[in-house]
């Protein structure tokens, strides 16, 4: 009993040790600073939009002045804000499938490039690393082209045009985000892979299991935290995108909440104050998902993490 | 914006949100658009033809959003509801961006609303040239001076849309009266009046340039509007066409006469500060102390108006109104302007009876009842607009003895009049000598 | 009121169609791979469970970055070729040198930056009673698109030489020094990167703290006990235990930033859109390539940018190599 106290008790007189006035100062010093701009914005918010445009945030304490205006006009302002409740639905129907599909590709390959020896396949894991270099930039018209042209090679039509139109041009956008977060989902996912202890694999082996069962039965149940770690990131990711929703998911029945926020500015930026209201209101699902699947996030990179 | 216009726009919301969900669920639009009677017959639209039966759709993407979006759907509704034609917006305020991703990927939209007629001349094998019955609308509609922007090699692709007007000098009708200001009709006018009130300890102008990757955009228009004044159009269009050279002594003469104005500590930048202030304060604010009484003058285009908060009364007897920036002498009457295009990618029948019905009198008229708008269409009646400003700008832009030049900046190509042009002037306004930039930009146009 | 839940259902529709494929490929694989030989070295094995990613990775990234650079040796439209003028240009024209030592300087400090802050923000919050809460704080910049962060650090930056001021720093400015000693924080050369790479860094501690914060509490409890027991105090604890404990966790922390940094855009382009000598890499590339219309500039600006990769990938490489002798 003694024995299993002793560490606990060492540990909270290291924690004691760490706990002194300084080291909470710089914490507490650390925490104002990174939360005091999004404090601003969140009070701006409730500002007047002439107060917003001529005196700081600050000046709020003097002299309160709230309205819901801000908020009102970004939900029901324009004619068009019909489209908000619809550009929150496009923007889920979005994101559910472009975390999945990149999770699960690259939870496949990362198992390939720890597991199944082949020759070459450190130089493919390699190559497949440095990819996340290319920037997404100059993949868009590409992969525009791949859509609504097809591919010919030398004047065959190998596949030819897509066509996709109205809400089909969903299928553009999850191809194009689970292409782009690939490379580094295989990236965190191999080194997590890789670090399971070879012994439970190697057994699984000589007992005749096959790939696919050990992925599933083994591997699969021990990176679950990792899996749902990297999925909050490919989340935060696709749903704060714009560039890629504006080439893909043109037009009102695809189009998501990050491409109707930018809108609002209007087309002279003069009412950029409502960006003030739009951004809590995009904010939302996103701290949701983070809060839900904290718990998940600290142990799935716990055990990444550490073993690097 | 006045109490009037603010409910007529509220009206407007409600037609707005038929055009925007599917046009078939609202019937016809109600009588909260604005539009006449006859605008909303059907008769009125066969001559565009009948496509009822197939339903065709056209897509057409611009660079307009939010309101102003919504009021051109809800000037087109009859349109919509009468020839079958659904037309699919899509606005962004990344259109120069997007465009040439678009088009490039081969994922061009129908029709492309363009701000700037420099970018379109790349498009040109990808454009649909108009047709005879398209151009000759055009030609009924538009000046020469116009549809030369829209024209490549001879041949009309692109007929204009909306027209703004940059010649404007903002004021306080108010403050001018109390002062006993007039409003100056020649250049010296003008000096004297920014020397009288410099003279009474308030700084006569104001202008922020600030504008994000499009930083400096102000000072070209400045710089422009003066080409125009001290050397006329045939030297600007050489300007523009790279036949003189950037550095030419024309333009530093016209950089020198802005400058006369804008690096002058005496009259820049009421409320603001110093001559340096401009680069911080963004385009946006520019205009904004004459509202507070700290600044009397801001030469801005007439797209400003959408800037004024809504408790400032925009109007000849209001807060805020503006006049033509003068020319050297009374009678001339030089305009520096600019507008949208509208130009076509596919070739098909509904397609080019949309562009027929934008390049008509019809939609210019009824455009301008929806929301504030102006338009250099020659059958464009003045009384149609919203409010004052609008309709001085359709009246001048009226005027046949007016010589027209579109905004130079847009012209050039990109990495000119997007680009270093911009950025030169910035530094121009930071202390940079006229030499010095012009020179910069020369460089940068010969590589 | 206009809005119409029957009119969504089509989207819904598309969804169930996309998460039917999803099943479909992955069962597919999983099956394949219950049949194929189960050896542990097996070329087919090993395809079979990369396919769906080379295929997607082939057409999204491969075939650009190929594309790209044959652009690179093109005129501005992408036909012509112009050889090796456009890498010429980059590392000629001052304003392109510029642009490359931005991107140095960004991709240096920024995961430098941030990692420190989030590990010492991370070894001071471990096991503290508002641990959660100093966490989520630290991690909420993450959650924020960029069109909100461009707004809050307006809010920040922020200049007016005179009268109010709603910028935070030159209010702060005005009260500690007075009326008049505002400044110009984007337009100040040099300095106004560093004013960028604090919103960057801004962003990016969230995702430090939470992972190192996790790495620490994977320090068996037995080496900080026998540190203990040696009588190392705290800044010991932390340069000679912790941090060597944590070092795998870090350097990932520090290579997948360093790659955020070299291909970050966003906070260039709503920030200061490039100006004053506030331009990047991937910021000049897109304004290049497509406002700009300059093709070919734009393909090789990406092309440099691959390259600044290298040495991350040979790193990685010795990486590799390492942990294999290790197993």
């Amino acid at each position: 009993m003694s024995t299993k106290v002793e560490p606990v008790v060492l540990a909270q007189r290291a924690r004691k040790r760490f706990s002194r006035p300084w080291a909470s100062l710089t914490a507490i010093i650390i925490a104002v600073l990174w939360t005091t701009p999004t404090f601003g914005l969140l009070l701006s918010s409730f500002r007047p939009e002439k107060e917003i445009k001529t005196t700081g945030w600050w000046t709020f304490f003097s002299n309160p002045e709230f309205t819901l205006n801000n908020y009102n006009e970004v939900l029901y302002g324009s004619a068009s804000s019909g489209r908000l409740a619809s550009a929150f639905i496009n923007s889920l129907v979005i994101t559910i499938p472009s975390v999945l599909f990149p999770i699960a590709f690259a939870a496949l390959a990362a198992y390939a490039l720890s597991w199944v020896e082949f020759r070459g396949r450190d130089w493919l894991f390699v190559g497949i690393f440095a990819l996340q270099v290319v920037p997404l930039q100059m993949a868009l018209v590409p992969l525009l082209s791949f859509f609504s042209q097809g591919v010919d090679v030398a004047g065959f039509t190998l596949l030819p045009a897509w066509n996709l139109d109205g809400e089909w041009k969903f299928i553009q956008v999850w191809f194009a985000h689970t292409a782009f977060g690939l490379p580094l989902a295989v990236f965190l996912l191999h080194n997590f892979m890789s670090e399971l202890p070879g012994s439970v694999i190697e057994s699984a082996r000589v007992d005749g299991a096959s790939h696919g069962a050990i992925f599933r039965k083994i591997v699969l149940p021990l990176i679950t935290p990792a899996l749902a770690s990297l999925a909050i990131f490919q989340f935060l990711w696709v749903w704060n995108d714009l560039l890629v929703a504006l080439v893909f998911a043109s037009g009102p029945e695809t189009s998501p909440l990050t491409a109707r926020l930018a809108d609002m500015a209007g087309s002279r930026g003069n009412e950029w104050q409502r960006l003030t209201a739009g951004a809590f209101i995009s904010i939302i699902v996103p701290v949701a998902v983070f809060l839900g699947l904290q718990r998940y996030f600290v142990r799935g990179l716990l055990a990444g993490g550490v073993k690097g | 914006m006045s109490i009037q216009t603010r409910l007529r726009l509220a009206g407007l919301t409600s037609a707005g949100v038929c055009a925007a969900l599917a046009i078939t669920a609202c019937g016809a639009p109600t009588e909260d658009s604005g539009l006449s009677e006859e605008e909303q017959d059907c008769a009125t639209y066969e001559q565009f033809g009948d496509f009822t039966e197939e339903q065709p759709s056209v897509s057409i993407y611009t660079p307009i959003t939010d309101a102003e979006a919504d009021a051109y759907e809800a000037a087109w509704a009859p349109f919509v509801e009468c020839t079958g034609i659904q037309v699919k917006y899509e606005g962004s305020n990344d259109f120069e961006a997007q465009i040439e991703v678009r088009v490039s990927g081969g994922d061009a939209p129908d029709i492309a609303v363009f701000p700037q007629p420099g970018l379109m001349a790349r498009y040109q094998e990808q454009m649909i040239p108009a047709s005879a019955e398209l151009e000759a609308l055009a030609s009924e509609g538009w000046s020469e001076d116009w549809l030369q922007y829209g024209t490549l090699d001879g041949q009309l692709y692109a007929q204009p849309l909306s027209a703004n007007l940059k010649s404007l000098v903002w004021y306080s009708p108010t403050q001018f009266s109390e002062n006993g200001y007039e409003i100056p009709e020649t250049w010296d006018e003008l000096i004297s009046l920014s020397d009288t009130i410099a003279d009474s300890g308030m700084k006569p102008w104001c202008a922020g340039i600030d504008s994000g990757d499009a930083t400096g955009w102000p000072v070209t228009d400045w710089v422009e509007d003066m080409l125009l004044r001290e050397s006329g159009g045939d030297v600007y269009d050489q300007w523009v066409n790279h036949e003189i050279p950037f550095n030419d002594p024309a333009i530093v003469a016209a950089v020198d006469k802005a400058g006369s104005i804008l690096k002058n500590e005496d009259y820049m930048n009421g409320g603001y500060g110093d001559v340096s202030s401009m680069a911080g304060v963004s385009f946006e604010e520019g205009g904004l102390p004459i509202a507070a009484g700290e600044c009397a003058l801001h030469r801005q285009a007439s797209f400003y108006s959408a800037q004024w908060p809504d408790e400032v009364e925009v109007g000849p007897e209001g807060d805020v109104f503006a006049f033509h920036l003068p020319g050297n002498t009374a009678d001339e009457t030089p305009l520096l302007g600019g507008g949208e295009f509208v130009a076509a990618f596919r070739d098909a029948p509904e397609v080019d009876a949309f562009r027929q019905y934008l390049s008509s009198d019809l939609f210019a008229n009824a455009r301008m009842k929806t929301g504030p708008w102006a338009s250099s269409h020659s059958g464009a009646d003045a009384a149609n607009a919203t409010d004052p400003l609008m309709e001085m700008t359709v009246e001048l832009f009226s005027d046949p003895e007016a010589e027209f030049r579109f905004d130079g900046s847009d012209l050039m190509p990109g990495d000119i009049g997007s680009k270093a042009f911009l950025e030169e002037m910035t530094e121009w306004i930071k202390g940079k000598s006229t030499e010095d930039a012009l020179d910069a930009v020369e460089k940068a146009w010969e590589d | 009121m206009t809005f119409d839940f029957l009119d969504q259902l089509p989207k819904f529709g598309v969804l169930g169609i996309g998460l039917v494929a999803f099943l479909v490929v992955v069962m597919g694989v999983l099956y394949v791979g219950n049949i194929v030989p189960h050896r542990p070295k097996s070329l087919i094995a090993g395809m079979v469970f990369l396919i769906p990613t080379l295929i997607l990775v082939g057409i999204g990234l491969i075939v650009p970055a190929i594309r790209t650079t044959i652009l690179s040796f093109g005129d501005r439209t992408g036909e012509g070729f112009v050889g090796l003028a456009n890498y010429v240009w980059i590392f000629t024209d001052s304003d392109m040198l510029t642009v490359v030592r931005n991107s140095a300087i960004w991709v240096v400090l920024t995961p430098l930056l941030a990692t420190a802050v989030g590990l010492v923000y991370a070894t001071i919050i471990d096991r503290s009673k508002f641990e959660k809460l100093a966490k989520t704080l630290v991690f909420l910049p993450m959650a924020i698109s960029f069109v909100g962060a461009a707004i809050i650090w307006k809010f920040v930056y922020d200049y007016k030489q005179i009268g109010n001021q709603i910028g935070l720093l030159n209010q702060i400015m005005v009260w500690v020094f007075g009326e008049g000693a505002t400044q110009h924080w984007l337009a100040m050369p040099f300095w106004n990167n560093l004013f960028l790479i604090a919103v960057m860094v801004w962003i990016q501690a969230g995702f430090a703290t939470v992972v190192l914060s996790a790495a620490i509490k994977g320090v068996p409890s037995e080496i900080i006990e026998a540190a203990r027991l040696d009588g190392v105090n705290a800044w010991q604890m932390f340069w000679k235990v912790t941090v060597p404990s944590i070092r795998p966790a870090i350097v990932v922390v520090i290579v997948t930033m360093s790659i955020a940094a070299l291909k970050l855009f966003d906070i260039v382009r709503t920030m200061t859109g490039g100006a004053d000598g506030t331009s990047v890499l991937a910021y000049e590339m897109y304004a290049q390539s497509f406002p700009g219309q300059q093709t070919g500039r734009g393909a090789a600006l990406a092309v440099v940018l691959f390259a600044l990769v290298i040495p991350i990938i040979i790193y990685q490489v010795r990486n590799l190599r390492q942990r294999k002798e290790v197993r």
